[in-house]
């Protein structure tokens, strides 16, 4: 059997910078597995600007970002493998992938990243009544046929979620001569960046309706007209509010789920919450030396801040590989815990004795809250209470631990972080 | 002309096509359609019925337990799987206990093997997700799952091997009778002609049916809405769960799929329109509802689709298969409704049969039986997949990630008989675009392959045909070549 210090499930942003970190940490022998046809990942059909303000302090296109980390790829040598589909991971580190070109073969990895992204959840799964015909999309598969197949899909649109792939696909399906006639949005609230809303739907006098769904869709062999209604606050429909627009095309962005198919089936264990690993500070999963890091671990807004703990996966896999595999002993582990309209945290534990000097700790909440408070609490004190003036689902929060404060609580259990009116 | 012309390829269609193919006559079938398996046969539960339901003494009742007796060697001829996972009929209200008796009489005197009552601590054993108000239940070990969509395809295969002649896109408008007695049947395709006409038309039955017949039949199409669950809890129960039927059927049943899904459904509300097959937002709701009456913790947030499919009702609940009696050398197989697809191998050998004695048919020699399914990869060892894949690099090709569906697979399916022309043609043959992503990820590489394979400009690949295009024209930055 072939065998690589480190092993990364996928070419996008995530694998990119893990790869790249884990070199420059000293690493030799990595092997990145890409099933497209090119590396890059999702960002070589997201055509628009607006990636790598906090990473670049310029606003770039997806394909620019990824192309910043392709390079360095390439002058570092890094191995990569395209057309590659892994088919199993085990827990013993032995991945399985296969192509066209080398069939099917097993690689000993001394550590794996899993950096497999996410994708979108499709009609199927939202139960939206009506005719199945043809004309319906998840965004981001109408995004690659416009952006990378150069098709257009229709010309009347309506869209349902307003998740950033659907908010972007608005301005890219109007750019592209279409109608959009409506964004319908679930909740009451939009999931998505507000800089898109702004840009993409009120500069184009797109009209968004929050609270809103699809009730019906019409047509036996092409969608011809798609019904939307207000949802009362049980999200149901209310009787009376239908509207009824006719179009031939109906995207869907309602949501993006980690995919740990892989993970699942290798033994790793998930949060709920995120749908993806539940990991430690080192971004390490309940397999030691089998890290996660970007989407497949929790959905991103910004591709900045998966590079960013790519990054540190991609360092931490190297010490695994460096030193780790001997250094299992478990130090003082405090669980990190999300309550008070805080939905998760990432990492999930800490190793107190094992952290770096500061760890960030990401998360999201679970509606907008307006001059609250983020709170962190070392058990049943308070230790940090910053002035928010708006926390929105659509955009990740942090708050960053140091070291030595956890150090200096004895018997430290639980950090817990929550958002709080005063 | 024809010896025989059938109207429709679903499984009864293709099931009496295979039949025929036996025997030295030509056969075609008309397809509305742009491939087989488009209307009842394609929207179904995929269960092979016991056989316990049908009224005794009735057709159906013949037909499901014959259908079933025969659905192992054809699964086997076919290639295609089929397992008999047993089904549990399940009583939750004490006072309705006897009626467990009345389904398990009826069944032994339908025929039905190895029929069983069980006690509620029995079924609980072999169901620990019944429902914990069950109170007993009938088990009959003999009932299957099945793909419907596999089934179909190898049939109308395995008939096109033999000889079959599919017109597909090919919807009948007129049927007219010669002085000689020649059928002639006017299509948007021409006209063709026929000394024996079969109408396996399904939920339009009637209407072939009344353009040769003064004695007037009406099918009424009853939709059931289904919901399909991902595979992650397809192991929710083994055996397929039914409530105790009432006059609208069976009831919502409960089941593993054979491919590993999890199945609920059907609901039943009768139609006017022959084309409804839209799930309504009441239907769904209704049948998590009944499904919970007799399954717990249904993970219905596991739901990856949710379809309609329409079944031909007829307003007696009874098969209609004979010769019509006021149009010679014209069958009616209709109100084939369920168990039509536990019962399309007994309606073959019954309309085979029939049409070989009117017509003096004799065997052909070289009649080929078996038919070989596409290779499953996922059924190999990993030093024969490597095998595989230097012979035909394609198969080490991933395009149905979800699935695990490779290029080689979508290509087979192509280029065989019958070969799949569209994205649910390749979904029916392949299982590319069934997964929980349900096609977002493999829906623009299949569209490419189709592309290339056929030769058909992008904007022309349909979803099922007609006008069920994808795209619609170029975007205008691109250059209008091959390569965006």
């Amino acid at each position: 059997m072939i065998s690589y210090d480190i092993v990364i499930i996928g070419g996008g942003p995530a694998g990119l910078a893990a790869a790249v970190s884990a070199r420059k940490s000293g690493i030799e022998k990595i092997l990145i597995l890409e099933r497209d046809k090119e590396l890059g990942g999702i960002l070589n059909q997201c055509i628009h600007n607006g990636f790598g303000l906090h990473t670049f302090k310029e606003e770039l296109t997806g394909p620019e970002y990824a192309y910043r980390f392709i390079e360095q790829v390439l002058e570092e040598k890094i191995e990569y493998k395209l057309n590659t589909m892994v088919m199993d991971i085990s827990p013993d580190r032995v991945v399985t992938a296969m192509s066209r070109e080398d069939g099917m073969y097993q690689i000993q990895a001394g550590a794996v990243i899993l950096a497999m992204g996410c994708r979108e959840r499709p009609r199927g799964a939202l139960n939206i009544p009506g005719y199945r015909p043809a004309g319906i999309f998840s965004a981001g598969t109408a995004q690659r046929l416009v952006n990378i197949e150069g098709y257009m899909p229709g010309r009347e649109v309506v869209i349902l979620g307003s998740g950033d792939i659907g908010l972007i696909m608005a301005r890219r399906m109007t750019l592209e001569g279409a109608k959009v006639k409506v964004v319908a949005e679930l909740l009451p609230y939009s999931g998505g960046l507000k800089r898109n809303i702004v840009q993409c739907l009120n500069d184009f006098g797109i009209p968004l309706k929050l609270s809103h769904t699809v009730v019906d869709i019409e047509g036996k062999e092409h969608v011809t007209a798609v019904t939307i209604a207000e949802v009362g606050k049980d999200m149901k429909p209310i009787p009376g509010t239908e509207e009824r627009y006719t179009c031939d095309t109906l995207l869907l962005s309602c949501g993006l789920i980690p995919e740990n198919e892989l993970s699942n089936k290798a033994g790793i264990q998930m949060n709920p919450v995120t749908s993806g690993p539940i990991v430690n500070e080192s971004l390490e999963t309940n397999i030691p030396g089998v890290f996660a890091c970007g989407n497949v671990l929790h959905v991103h807004d910004l591709v900045d801040y998966v590079s960013e703990e790519a990054t540190k996966a991609g360092a931490n896999a190297a010490k695994f590989v460096q030193n780790g595999s001997k250094d299992t002993a478990k130090g003082h582990v405090v669980e990190l815990k999300a309550t008070d309209g805080a939905r998760y945290t990432v990492p999930c534990t800490v190793d107190v004795d094992k952290m770096e000097d500061l760890l960030t700790v990401r998360f999201r909440v679970g509606a907008v809250f307006k001059d609250s408070f983020v709170s962190v609490y070392f058990d049943d004190e308070r230790v940090q209470h910053l002035k928010k003036r708006i926390l929105a689902p659509g955009e990740m929060e942090q708050v960053i631990l140091q070291k030595k404060k956890l150090q200096e609580v004895k018997d430290l259990k639980t950090i817990t972080i929550k958002i709080e009116a005063e | 002309m024809y010896d025989v012309i059938i109207i429709g390829a679903g499984v009864t269609g293709s099931s009496i096509a295979r039949q025929l193919s036996r025997y030295n006559a030509s056969v075609c079938v008309l397809e509305k359609c742009e491939d087989v398996c488009e209307g009842t046969s394609k929207a179904n539960s995929a269960i092979v019925h016991a056989g316990f339901d049908a009224a005794e003494g009735s057709l159906m009742a013949k037909m499901n337990v014959r259908g079933n007796e025969l659905m192992g060697q054809l699964a086997e001829d076919l290639d295609i799987p089929f397992k008999r996972n047993g089904a549990m009929v399940v009583c939750i209200h004490k006072e309705a206990i006897d009626g467990l008796k009345t389904l398990y009489d009826r069944g032994i005197a339908n025929g039905v093997k190895d029929l069983r009552i069980l006690s509620r601590e029995e079924a609980l054993e072999m169901e620990p997700n019944l429902s914990d108000n069950v109170e007993g239940a009938l088990y009959a070990p003999t009932s299957g799952i099945i793909c419907p969509f596999m089934l179909n395809i190898a049939m109308a295969e395995n008939a096109a091997v033999n000889g079959v002649d599919f017109r597909f896109n090919t919807k009948v408008e007129a049927i007219k009778r010669d002085e000689e007695g020649i059928w002639h049947l006017r299509t948007n395709n021409g006209e063709y002609t026929a000394r024996y006409v079969v109408n396996a038309a399904g939920v339009y039955a009637d209407i072939i049916h009344n353009m040769v017949s003064a004695n007037k039949i009406k099918i009424t199409p009853r939709r059931g809405d289904y919901c399909l669950l991902d595979k992650e809890v397809g192991g929710h129960v083994k055996h397929t769960i039914f409530p105790q039927p009432t006059n609208l059927g069976k009831g919502v049943l409960v089941s593993p799929t054979i491919h590993g899904n999890l199945i609920v459904g059907p609901t039943a509300v009768d139609l006017e329109n022959k084309e409804g097959n839209n799930t309504t937002a009441a239907g769904i709701a209704d049948l998590i509802a009944k499904a919970n009456d007799h399954v717990k913790n249904l993970p219905m947030r596991k739901v990856i689709t949710s379809f309609a499919g329409l079944r031909a009702h007829e307003a007696n609940h009874e098969f209609i298969i004979k010769e019509v009696e006021d149009a010679p050398h014209f069958i009616d197989c209709a109100g084939i409704e369920s168990p039509g697809l536990t019962s399309c191998p007994a309606i073959g050998e019954m309309v085979g049969g029939m049409l070989k004695e009117k017509m003096n048919l004799t065997e052909k020699e070289n009649w080929i039986s078996k038919r070989k399914g596409i290779l499953n990869p996922q059924e190999l060892s990993l030093e024969e997949r490597n095998e595989l894949i230097k012979k035909e690099p394609a198969y080490g090709q991933i395009i149905c990630r979800c699935e695990s569906i490779s290029e080689g697979e979508i290509l087979d399916a192509i280029h065989r008989p019958l070969g799949a022309r569209s994205l649910d043609g390749v979904k029916r043959r392949t299982r590319a675009g069934m997964g929980r992503c349900q096609a977002g990820f493999c829906s623009p590489r299949v569209m490419e392959i189709l592309h290339r394979e056929l030769g058909l400009p992008l904007e022309e690949v349909t979803k099922s045909g007609g006008r069920s295009n994808i795209v619609i024209e170029r975007t205008k930055g691109s250059n209008g070549g091959d390569e965006a």
